[in-house]
């Protein structure tokens, strides 16, 4: 396989964006990337674009043609990838493969969701497609419900507390508050969290990611090219995707994602690396469970010391791990875009274009993406060219 | 919606009605919903029809305060991941069970409910919920 490289980056700033359609913002996205990667658009060989519902979210389908065409780059192939909230993740995947194949020198890749365009609970029944309908969605189970059940599962094998749990969300806005692409601009605290009211219990709303529109952008080149070109670039030195059962009930164990151990251990064996030489990560934080879960099952702590580990500040900014700089999923999470802005901050940050958030001589750094409650995870380790 | 769906709920009858679900004779792996693949096996295996057992333990549980659609009226409930007697896993609602004895470990049993009537128009889809015993 051939090395790949992200060459431009681009990202809406994520919230409720009343004035813009889904072709606005992946326009947006999309012409930053570029912008910023020096090409011009004739450069550009092929599109993938991940997005998880824009059927249920806006009656549209047929998204990579409609990106194509947005972007002007038509008659390039322009596919739509899909895996409910690592949609974004999984059309980065896709995009570096292509490259890695040699079939293209450079590729875009998009992830998009306009979420905001229906009702909450019509939200809901989007993501709810990313479950298993017929035996547990049709219980009553909601998503927030299902990572509930891990929670719970979590706080009775290994003594995390609902205060640890909350303390994801307080990290999450404080370093959101750094961010100026952040959705909400406002510190919270670990009481505010424990009073937010019980959406399934354990979880209560402030542990819960929110309903977001946005779009982001990155451009993927054969790495040798770019190194010719002499751009400030970024290496994916691992890519790891892996599945389980989509049922929360079919899963071997409740404490762990499965998907996310086995994404991390093919993408830290591509980049030769480990969880020790990780400088920053964005992790695929939808819940505060999710969170707890993640650090554990890409190494950086013990499986059941997630929760004592953020007591003790070990994954604030620039602490043991920096996690999340960008402020993560609590600070917006539209789902098809997620896992492509998680590469645009770790770009910013290898590259020190980080801001105020910048991880200090952060050099390796990690994107982890999960679909659903975890029956789809991807892992994507990069380097500074 | 799936659940409102006529020919879903009919199809669903033995799996939603009787915990049918299958067991593979080559490994001795039962699954709940009945599987077209024994994931052990693959094509060395054999699945035959059976109906799940009808007790089991809770192995984690919520209460769902803020229900999806077709569920609003119904909060506070739980739900919670069940394991059968035979090892099988499934989720289901937990009713007619004081909240205190809801908790990790505890026996439960099956019981025929309504589980949803989103659509007023449509047919009414029933199936099994779980109860605390003892």
């Amino acid at each position: 396989m051939r090395s790949v490289s992200i060459i431009g980056v681009g990202c809406t700033s994520f919230g409720e964006h009343w004035q813009k359609s889904l072709r606005e913002l992946v326009a947006e996205a999309g012409i930053q990337a570029v912008l910023t990667s020096g090409l011009v658009g004739k450069d550009i060989e092929a599109i993938y674009g991940g997005c998880m519902a824009s059927g249920r979210f806006i009656a549209q389908e047929h998204i990579g043609a409609l990106l194509a065409d947005q972007l002007g780059l038509n008659p390039i192939p322009s596919t739509r990838v899909e895996a409910a909230c690592a949609s974004g993740g999984v059309a980065l995947r896709s995009g570096f493969l292509s490259v890695a194949s040699g079939a293209y020198d450079i590729v875009a890749v998009g992830g998009v969701e306009k979420m905001t365009e229906v009702s909450t609970s019509e939200a809901a029944i989007a993501l709810g497609g990313a479950g298993d309908q017929e035996t547990e969605l049709f219980h009553g189970a909601s998503f927030p419900a299902l990572y509930a059940l891990m929670a719970r599962k979590h706080m009775h094998d290994f003594g995390t507390t609902e205060e640890q749990m909350a303390l994801c969300s307080v990290q999450a806005h404080k370093n959101g508050m750094l961010n100026p692409n952040s959705q909400f601009h406002k510190e919270i605290s670990v009481e505010e969290v424990m009073h937010s009211g019980y959406v399934a219990s354990p979880l209560k709303l402030l542990d819960c990611s929110p309903i977001t529109d946005g779009a982001a952008a990155v451009i993927l080149c054969e790495t040798e090219k770019a190194r010719k070109m002499g751009i400030p670039a970024v290496e994916i030195i691992g890519a790891g995707q892996a599945s389980d059962s989509l049922a929360l009930s079919g899963r071997k164990s409740l404490t762990e994602v499965a998907a996310t151990k086995k994404a991390a251990e093919i993408a830290y064996k591509q980049a030769n690396l480990g969880p020790k030489d990780i400088d920053v990560v964005e992790l695929h934080d939808c819940f505060s469970i999710a969170n707890i879960m993640a650090i554990e099952d890409l190494g950086f702590f013990k499986k059941g010391e997630g929760g004592k580990a953020l007591e003790q500040g070990k994954t604030a900014l620039n602490s043991e791990i920096s996690v999340n700089p960008s402020g993560g999923l609590k600070c917006g999470h539209p789902v098809g875009a997620t896992g492509v802005k998680q590469a645009v901050e770790i770009f910013e940050q290898l590259l020190g274009k980080a801001g105020k958030r910048q991880v200090k001589d952060a050099k390796i750094g990690l994107a982890h993406n999960v679909g659903g409650s975890g029956a789809t995870a991807v892992v994507h380790i990069m380097r500074r060219l | 919606m799936t659940n409102g769906n006529l020919p879903l709920i009919w199809r669903k009858f033995p799996e939603r009605y009787l915990l049918q679900g299958n067991r593979c004779e080559t490994c001795g792996t039962c699954f709940f919903p009945a599987r077209q693949v024994c994931p052990n096996c693959r094509r060395k295996g054999k699945l035959v029809q059976m109906e799940m057992p009808r007790q089991g333990k809770i192995i984690t549980f919520t209460e769902v305060f803020t229900g999806p659609y077709g569920f609003e009226f119904e909060t506070p409930y739980f739900i919670a991941i069940i394991e059968l007697s035979n090892k099988a896993r499934l989720l289901s609602q937990v009713v007619d069970s004081p909240r205190e004895k809801i908790k990790i470990g505890a026996k439960v049993e099956k019981v025929f409910r309504k589980i949803s009537d989103i659509d007023p128009e449509g047919p009414i889809a029933y199936g099994y919920k779980f109860k605390v015993v003892g």
